[in-house]
């Protein structure tokens, strides 16, 4: 009932807000201003890419909206709900239904089969072993791994890893996936894996935001926004696929 | 009223005219004589959704310069129930610029000097912060990026033009790391 009200609200609010938003570390001389009032918006099924160097605070912007951590100062909310004062099991609550997270590092449970990492936040969000199951196998086959099913994450490679990964967290069908450098560990080859599965979730109107500094993953998005320095710097809203730009780069306009 | 539309369009993505390089048209020839078309049709295929800016009437004129060039006769041919085609073919003449082209290793240059200098000119007049110029830049070539990435997805395994797709985002990439090289460089100076 209430993921149904939350559902439907998505609809018209943006999926994520934040106004102000602030993360600081230290004191006095030592003051890292890490997130410096960030005013956000991601509208329900648009893909956000946020680029900067290491250290800009972009992995720190993701811990705050994603709730692990804590704002300074400033607010976030999710399709309209203020969710930074919301108490730790609230906010766990909340996650697991209305977000997925994707890491760098994958996070894969060593010891279950893809099939068992991706079953698992269905199991934990209560659905019964069979739903859960046939859910997993559908995610598995949309990210073309129906044949990696009984493998454990050892025996995949990097790019299969993070396309398991990826279902799992779609598994809830979440509200808006939140990806922290997905192909940071991954060589070129299955960058490219991952970056044809992440053009498919947005051309399926997945809300998404993803953070890297891979500029091959940064251009499948809608919008993109750089970050220096804690603070927002550069806005773009990309088209895609139109003839003219491509025709100047490819060297071919007189 | 032409005139007019033409107007009308200026502006607009349609701009963007293929220039088509008389060697190009030259070299698609030698394979076997041919229709003007029939030349459109495999420059198409070489170029994919590029050639959505491909403008026919250039084809025809090109060709008419390389005729009066004598790189290429034209003969016409005669149809059954259809008005006579032309149909062009290669001199001798042709055939040696075409060998010429293909041993010509000049490249299309990537010129990045005189970004470079708009940033050392902005640094040292303060005219402008260099490492906001270098966002804005990347942006817009981030821009190209997708717009060629997404075409590049659309093609099908095994594409001829999907491989000059992929030639132009491997460029992109590499003037995308340069540009981080100079925004860390004019980052670091700044703090001085």
């Amino acid at each position: 009932m209430i993921m149904d009200a939350v559902e439907s609200l998505a609809r018209v609010e943006p999926v994520l807000r934040t106004q102000g938003l602030e993360k600081q570390y230290g004191k006095g001389e030592g003051l890292v201003r890490a997130v410096d009032s960030v005013a956000l918006e991601v509208a329900a099924g648009e893909t956000l890419a946020v680029m900067g160097p290491s250290g800009c605070g972009k992995s720190t912007l993701l811990h705050l909206l994603g709730g692990p951590e804590r704002p300074s100062a400033g607010a976030v909310w999710l399709v309209g709900r203020r969710i930074d004062q919301l108490s730790e099991k609230a906010l766990a609550r909340l996650r697991r239904h209305t977000i997925g997270f994707v890491f760098q590092a994958f996070h894969l449970l060593d010891e279950l089969t893809a099939l068992e990492n991706v079953e698992l936040p269905a199991l934990l969000a209560g659905r019964s072993p069979r739903a859960a199951r046939s859910r997993a196998e559908d995610l598995l086959e949309q990210v073309g791994l129906t044949d990696r099913a009984p493998h454990l994450p050892s025996a995949l490679s990097g790019g299969q890893r993070q396309r398991v990964a990826i279902a799992r967290a779609l598994s809830n069908e979440p509200l808006v996936i939140l990806a922290d450098e997905p192909t940071g560990n991954l060589d070129s080859a299955s960058t490219l894996d991952v970056l044809r599965l992440l053009d498919s979730l947005r051309a399926a109107g997945q809300t998404l935001l993803i953070v890297t500094h891979d500029s091959r993953i940064a251009a499948t998005a809608d919008r993109l926004i750089s970050m220096r320095d804690g603070a927002f710097v550069e806005e773009t809203r990309l088209t895609h696929g139109t003839a003219g730009p491509l025709v100047e780069l490819a060297g071919l306009e007189g | 009223m032409p005139e007019s539309m033409s107007l009308s369009q200026k502006g607009s993505a349609r701009d963007y005219q293929l220039r088509v390089v008389q060697e190009v048209l030259l070299a698609l020839l030698a394979e076997e004589a041919t229709h003007g078309y029939q030349l459109r049709a495999r420059l198409q295929l070489a170029l994919g959704p590029l050639a959505e800016a491909l403008n026919a009437g250039q084809v025809y004129v090109t060709l008419n310069r390389l005729e009066k060039a004598n790189l290429v006769s034209s003969e016409l041919v005669g149809q059954a129930d259809r008005p006579d085609r032309k149909v062009y073919e290669l001199t001798a003449a042709g055939r040696v610029r075409v060998t010429e082209w293909l041993e010509d290793t000049s490249w299309p240059k990537p010129a990045p000097a005189e970004f470079h200098v708009k940033l050392v000119a902005a640094a040292a007049a303060r005219l402008a912060d260099p490492v906001r110029l270098v966002d804005a830049q990347r942006h817009a070539l981030l821009e190209g990026l997708a717009a060629v990435q997404r075409a590049a997805l659309a093609e099908p395994d095994e594409s001829v033009a999907g491989l000059l797709l992929e030639g132009v985002v491997l460029r992109l990439q590499a003037d995308l790391r340069w540009l981080e090289a100079c925004a860390r460089f004019w980052n670091e100076r700044k703090g001085r």
